[in-house]
This record gives structure tokens, sequence and C-alpha cells, in this order.
């Protein structure tokens, strides 16, 4: 793993992303209200470009007809499918289990209605050194 | 697992849109120009604009496919060539406009709306596009207009096909409906029925679901219904050489649709003597399928079953580009397959189809 | 030891009905001509309302008791059957008058078919226009055990996941009953999404596009989310088009989770938890290996329920099963799914 450069973080102001290049791999990387995530772009449903997605909260439901809003700009959405990313772990909401080839562990948290899935989009560690951001790739 | 790169395949579902309505002008009469900036296009729905159900993205396409000159997903050809076509080694390409002109109840600005929509299609597509062809979209709620519609193009290479949307107002294989099919066998063409259009009566018939959720997965159920229509009504019987594609609208379900059909055909027969074969026989002849939307099973095993059990030489690769559920070539066929097999669905069964 | 869960009694007219609904709508249906509500699910004469050897020379089919002893019961070996009875009454406009006659029929049902029988049950009818007189007839049928589920037609006005119809599954959850949606339509939309076609034969097919639109609106809805013990059975559906339907659902839940946050459990996990379906019809292959695969593309063994859908013709003689089922599933089709569905049955099981 080596360190990259991506910008000046006086460049890569809050609401803003970029896409960038790593060796032939593309790793998006957004600063949400002052804090910088990657991931690699692909979406690992079917490859849609995860940098062109929509930066959603995250809806929950005990019941049906009430509804949880949180975590406001954390959620990546793919441009393609809509499949929901968790910007800070990678981890997916989509609910479609599957029971043999789980890749993580699969559990229903308590008091809430929200399954995380089996596929994960692969983050990166994002730091600021002397004024520049910098991800591990 | 085969590894062969397939260039030059076919994509059947390919959605051109307008940039705005005003780009369809040069084929209308000021009559109608003025008719629809007036009246818009007036459809089975209750919005003016836009569809009875909101989608996952807007204009129900990709978010990553907003050409960069401007103007909604799809209505860029250059963008167009590059994001799909070179990017997917297509060589083939099919346009389905789903630009409003079908299914508008006003009948004549629907037949004006589906000459200009022809003409556009011919003219700024296909003919700086040699990858791409057209489908004769047709204002198929009259049927003689639709006909003559089909006559007039009948013979113009730009045209692989008439274009259908799945939610008539009728049955599809209603006899109102003939004239369009029989236009279409004299012309040559194959009959492409595409999921979508309104056709005032509720998305399913157990009444309006509360979902787009349900709508997508709807559009299973409804094409089942035009499919066992064509069938019962004849229309297979009356045109062995028809040849009708269902587009987008899943074909895992039609094995269980000919058994059930098969089934209740064998017990009911005495009210349909005019069908001389067996439901199924009329489908394995005459219908052929796109791919996309492909169902995700947990074991992608089912789905090769499926393949297997409708036929390698029945179903074709689609993209639905620009659409949001797209399916990318690359990735579409994830289950051991035959080379043979892949070159069917990705090439041969539209060469055979289409003339491709 | 086996159980039918799915056969009908018939209703030969609306007289038969009479002894059981008040005076006056006895009255008023006499000097209206009220004569007969059968449905045109079912028309008369088809072949496959009655089956030949099922068939009277004159009248309806399963009029009584009796002859479901000597035509469905001793022959078939069946230990229980349960009765779902398919009068047209939900197909009526009236509130009232429907209410009338359901109660007229789930009281006919019990005196003309549970008294002498004992190895038959009942589904309790409802009509769906009016959801307090429905859940008021539930909680009126319910404490007489050998009622042992609620019945809907499977073609209604509105998609039934959609919240006013909770109030039923309150009732059958209270009540440990099962929910059946049964082929057949209220008529309240056209028989398909395109409208009405030309001929019974689609008509009939088209209970297979509802049954697919209904189970989607169940998951949509969050039926099952919000009665986690609600079991969902499917009568005279086929069940061969079930794995695409749910392969479906699931792709397009996937991206649209947000539009149905509170699904929390997969479609294939719900089927299998919460779903049911009749044996009949099988609408299946023919092909052994395939009948084999096709229970292997629904995730379960335990999904059938056995039945003969007596005294429809969906098979001839006694060829309910299709080749490729063994004994060991046919035997969990016959006894252990029905037992573990139907919890009113467990004092029989012998």
């Amino acid at each position: 793993m080596a360190r990259h450069v991506v910008a000046p973080a006086a460049e890569f102001p809050p609401g803003t992303r970029r896409l960038i290049d790593v060796d032939g791999r593309a790793i998006a990387v957004f600063n949400i209200a002052g804090e910088y995530f990657a991931m690699l772009n692909r979406c690992p449903h079917n490859g849609g470009s995860l940098v062109e997605g929509v930066l959603t909260g995250l809806l929950q439901s005990p019941t049906p007809g009430e509804y949880e809003y949180s975590r406001q700009g954390e959620i990546i959405r793919c441009p393609w499918h809509g499949w929901e990313f968790d910007v800070r772990t990678g981890r997916s909401f989509c609910s479609a289990v599957r029971a043999r080839a789980r890749q993580f562990p699969v559990h229903i948290e308590d008091g809430q209605t929200l399954v995380e899935g089996p596929y994960r989009a692969e983050t990166l560690p994002v730091s600021v050194e002397d004024s520049y951001v910098v991800v591990e790739a | 697992m085969s590894t062969e790169k397939l260039t030059g395949i076919a994509d059947c579902d390919i959605h051109p849109t307008v940039r705005t309505m005003a780009e369809l002008e040069p084929w209308l009469s000021r009559q109608w120009i003025e008719h629809f900036r007036t009246y818009g296009a007036l459809r089975n729905t209750q919005y003016v604009s836009g569809a009875p159900y909101h989608k996952s993205q807007p204009n129900a396409s990709r978010r990553d496919a907003y050409p960069p000159e401007g103007g909604p997903q799809g209505s860029s050809l250059a963008f167009l060539r590059t994001q799909l076509l070179d990017q997917h080694s297509i060589g083939f390409g099919i346009l389905n406009p789903l630009v409003q002109a079908q299914g508008v109840r006003n009948l004549a600005h629907s037949a004006a709306l589906c000459r200009a929509l022809n003409h556009w299609q011919a003219e700024t597509w296909v003919a700086n596009e040699p990858r791409l062809r057209a489908s004769i979209v047709v204002p198929y709620e009259d049927p003689e207009a639709s006909a003559e519609e089909i006559r007039h193009w009948a013979g113009n290479a730009a045209f692989v096909q008439v274009l259908l949307l799945s939610r008539t107002s009728f049955p599809t294989g209603n006899k109102r409906y003939w004239p369009i099919f029989g236009a279409a066998v004299e012309a040559g063409l194959p009959v492409g029925i595409h999921a979508f259009g309104n056709s005032g009566w509720p998305v399913s018939n157990v009444g309006w679901p509360s979902f787009y959720l349900e709508e997508m997965v709807g559009h299973a159920q409804t094409s089942q219904s035009g499919l066992v229509s064509l069938v019962v009504e004849g229309v297979f019987e009356r045109w062995p050489a028809l040849k009708v594609v269902l587009i987008e609208s899943g074909f895992t379900w039609a094995p269980s649709l000919m058994w059930r059909l098969d089934h209740a055909f064998r017990t009911l027969r005495s009210e349909v003597p005019h069908l001389k074969l067996l439901p199924s026989e009329y489908v394995r002849r005459n219908v052929w399928w796109t791919s996309q939307p492909l169902d995700e099973p947990e074991n992608k095993r089912y789905l090769a079953d499926m393949f297997n059990w409708l036929g390698w030489d029945k179903i074709m690769f689609s993209s639905d580009y620009p659409h949001w559920d797209f399916d990318d070539p690359a990735r579409v066929i994830a289950f051991p397959a035959s080379d043979e097999d892949r070159r069917k669905f990705f090439i041969g069964n539209a060469r055979h189809v289409y003339g491709a | 030891m086996q159980i039918d869960c799915d056969i009908h009694p018939f209703v030969p007219n609306t007289a038969a009905l009479f002894p059981y609904m008040p005076e006056h709508w006895r009255e008023m249906s006499v000097v209206r001509g009220i004569d007969d509500l059968h449905s045109a699910s079912y028309p008369d004469n088809t072949p496959l309302t009655a089956r030949a050897d099922w068939r009277p020379a004159s009248g309806r089919p399963a009029t009584t008791a009796e002859t479901i002893a000597r035509e469905c019961l001793d022959p078939f070996g069946s230990s229980i059957a349960i009765c779902n009875p398919l009068y047209g009454v939900q197909t009526l406009f009236s509130e009232d008058l429907a209410y009338a006659y359901v109660r007229a029929l789930n009281d006919w049902t019990r005196a003309q078919f549970l008294d002498p029988e004992p190895r038959l049950r009942a589904s309790i009818v409802v009509s769906l226009d009016n959801i307090e007189m429905a859940v008021a007839e539930i909680e009126r049928c319910a404490p007489d055990q050998r009622s042992v589920q609620i019945l809907l037609l499977v073609g209604t006005a509105h998609p039934l996941g959609r919240r006013q119809y909770w109030p039923i599954y309150e009732a059958a959850v209270k009540h440990s009953l099962p929910v059946a949606l049964h082929a057949g339509t209220d008529f309240r939309n056209a028989p398909t999404a395109l409208g009405w076609p030309s001929y019974y034969l689609e008509d009939y097919f088209a209970n297979a596009q509802a049954f697919q639109y209904q189970l989607t609106s169940f998951f949509a809805e969050g039926v099952f989310n919000k009665f986690p013990t609600l079991k969902l059975v499917l009568l005279e559906s086929g069940w061969t088009w079930v794995p695409p339907l749910v392969w479906r659902i699931t792709k397009y839940w996937a991206g649209l989770r947000m539009e149905v946050p509170w699904t929390d459990r997969s479609p294939a996990e719900i089927v299998r938890d919460q779903v049911r379906f009749s044996l009949q019809p099988v609408d299946g292959p023919t092909d052994p290996d395939q009948i084999r695969r096709l229970i292997d593309h629904l995730g379960s063994d335990q999904l059938l329920l056995f039945s003969t859908d007596y005294p429809h013709a969906q098979f001839e003689g006694m060829e309910m099963f299709p080749a490729g089922f063994d004994e060991s599933l046919r035997a969990i089709i016959r006894r252990d799914a029905p037992l573990a569905t139907y919890t009113r049955l467990a004092g029989a099981a012998a």
C-alpha cells in the first residue's frame, strides 16, 4: 500500500468529491462535513461508478409507516441500481442476503430493521497530512 | 467458463430520447405543434408529465449517463456512441424510443407524434450511426392508423421491428389489434412489445399498488397477460411467420407460463377450437425475449436452468441503456456457458430475428 | 395421514342459504329474484369447474357432505379436508347484502358439511368492501375450532398488502388463523391489467398474475414485518412461478430498499417462513428431474400443502403428484406441512 496525494485540503471542501486513478484503480474520495472517505469506485454489484452516485441519509423503519432518518449525507447510492453503501465502512444496506455465499456476518441490529448485506464497497484509509488529502491505496 | 471476448454484439433495447419535444417539430405540422404547446399529449395518466409511479432515479436513468453537452440521459448520439456502443463493443443496437407518442389518447395526435418520432429515429440517429437500427413506433390504440404507419416505412432498412408497449387498453392479442400484426408480417418485420405504457387500467389486475417497486416487478405479470392473449386469441395461429419479441419483461417466468397454459388448455380446449397447436408450441415457435432486467437468484446456476429450459436460442442480450436497471454485457452471463450459447445470446439470435 | 387443503362444497342456489339469514333478507332475495350468485370465475359447465366423474347428471357437484365423503375423502384417503366455498358472495356491491350472504354461507357450510362429517373443516369467508364487517365475521366464526383459516379471493379491488386490509390480518393473527388467497375474483377489477380477455381460459390463467401481484404487495407493504406470525396460504395458485417472482422482487428490492425501508427479510426468506401453496394445480413439467430442480429453486420442501382441488378438474384419476416427488417429500406435503400451517388441526393428528 502506498500513500497518494489527492489534492490540497483547501481545494477539497466539504460537500465535494473527486475521482482519482491509482495504478489503474479508480478511487472515489468524498469530503463529508469536513471528514474524508475513500472507496474503490466500482460498485460490487455490477461495477457502477460510485463517485457519480447520490449521497443520502439512511432511511430505516421499525414498522411500516414509521420512518427514521439518520446519517444524512453518509450513504452513497450507486448511480445504476441504487444500492446503498455506508461511506464510512463500505458496508451495503442491500438486503439481498445470499444464504450460502455470505462474505460478511449478517445480523439484525436490536431495535432496528436494518440488515447489513454481504456486499461491501472497499474503503480505503484517508488522512490529511500537511494540508494535503492523502489516500492509502 | 468461456473467455472468448465477443465484439460486435447485439443490444436489443436502447432508449434514445429527445432533448425536448421541440426536436420533433421538423416533422410535425404547425397545427400539431400548436396543439402540443397548448394541450400537451393527453395520456392515461394522472400527471401532465412524467410517469404514474416516480422512478428510482430521475428520468429512470443512470446518473452517470448525462451527456457532457447537457440534455437528459440518452439524448446525445455522440455520448451514446462512447458510453454504450464503443465501451461495450456493440455492433448492432436497436432503438426503442419511449418518448410520448404511443398510447396518446387523441389518436390523430398519437399518429402524428409517431410519424415524427420515426423520422427522428431514422434521420438523426440511424443515418448517422451504422451500428444503430430503429423501431417503427405506432399509435397502437388506432390499429388501422398503425398499419398505415407500418406500410409507410416498410422496406426502409433503418427499421428492424414494429414497436408496441405492453400495457395496451385491451389484451394485446385482441382482434382489434390484428391489423398491426398483419401489416408487420406483410412488411417482414418482427413486433417488439416493450414493458410500459398506460393501459387506463390499474397496473395490476388487483388494483393500484403503492410502490414503484411493485410496478417494476409487475411488468413481468403484465407481459404474461399480453403473451397469453396473443396465444389464446390465435394471433400466432393466424400468422405462423410472426415474430414477437418481449422486451424488458423478464423471461424466467416463461417456462412456468407454458406449463400452466398447456395444462389449462388441455382442460378447456373446447373453448378455443381455433388453436391447432399447444400454447407452448406457439410460444416456442413465435416468441423471443430480451434479457434485461436479468433476475438475480441466490444461486446463479438457477439462472442457467432457466436459459436451458427456455432455450439459448430464445433470449437476446439487451442493456436498456441508459436506464438505471441497466445490464452490463460483460457481467450478464455469470455462470458457466458454452461459447456457442454465448454467441447465440449476444449475436446469433438477433441475427435470426432481426437480420442483424 | 393426509390433509386435503383445498376442496369446494358447492352452493346449489341462494335458496339453500335462506335458512341461515334473517327473514327480511330472505324475503328481499325472493322478491328481487336473487336466485343465484354463482361466480363467473367458475362457470357451471366448463370442464374445469367439475371433473367429469364428479359432475352429477343434473345440478351442481359437491353439494352435500355425503357426496364429498364418497367422491373425495374416502377414495383419496384424506383424514381431513378443508372446505373453501367459492359462492360469489364477495361480489355483492351492497355491504349489508354482502354481509347477510357471507354469514349465511359460513353458517350453511358449518351446518351442512362440518356438523355431519367430522373429517371436514372450513375457511371463514368474508367480503372486503366493509372491513369492520369482515372482522366482525371473523370474530363470530373463530370460536368454532373447526374454522381453520380466513378465505379471501385473490382478485380484489386493491392489492391486499395495503394497510386498509390490516385489521383482517390482526384478527387472523389473534386467532392463529392463516389467511388464504384463493383463485377467483370479485371482479372489482378487470381480469387482467390489460382489461377483459375474450376467453375464459385467459380469465382462469390470469389468477396466476393476481397471485404474483398480491405476493409482491404483501412483501412491499411490510405485512410480514408487521405480522411476523401471519401465515399466508395461496390456494389453487400454481407454484412454479414462485422462484422467478422471488428473484425479480429481490433484484428490485436491493436498489429500492429506501422505498420500503421496513422490509428486513429477503423475499425468499419470507416465502420460506410465512407463505405456503396448495399442491394443485401443479402446472409443472412432466420430466421428474425438472420437477426436482424446481423444488431446489423453491429453496424449501415445506412450501407445498396437499390438495385435490375437488371437484375442479386438475388431474386425471389419482395422479395428484407429479413424477419426481419421492415418498418423503409426499409425506411432508400430505401431512407435515399442512399440520405446521394449520395449528387448529393439531388435535386431529393421529
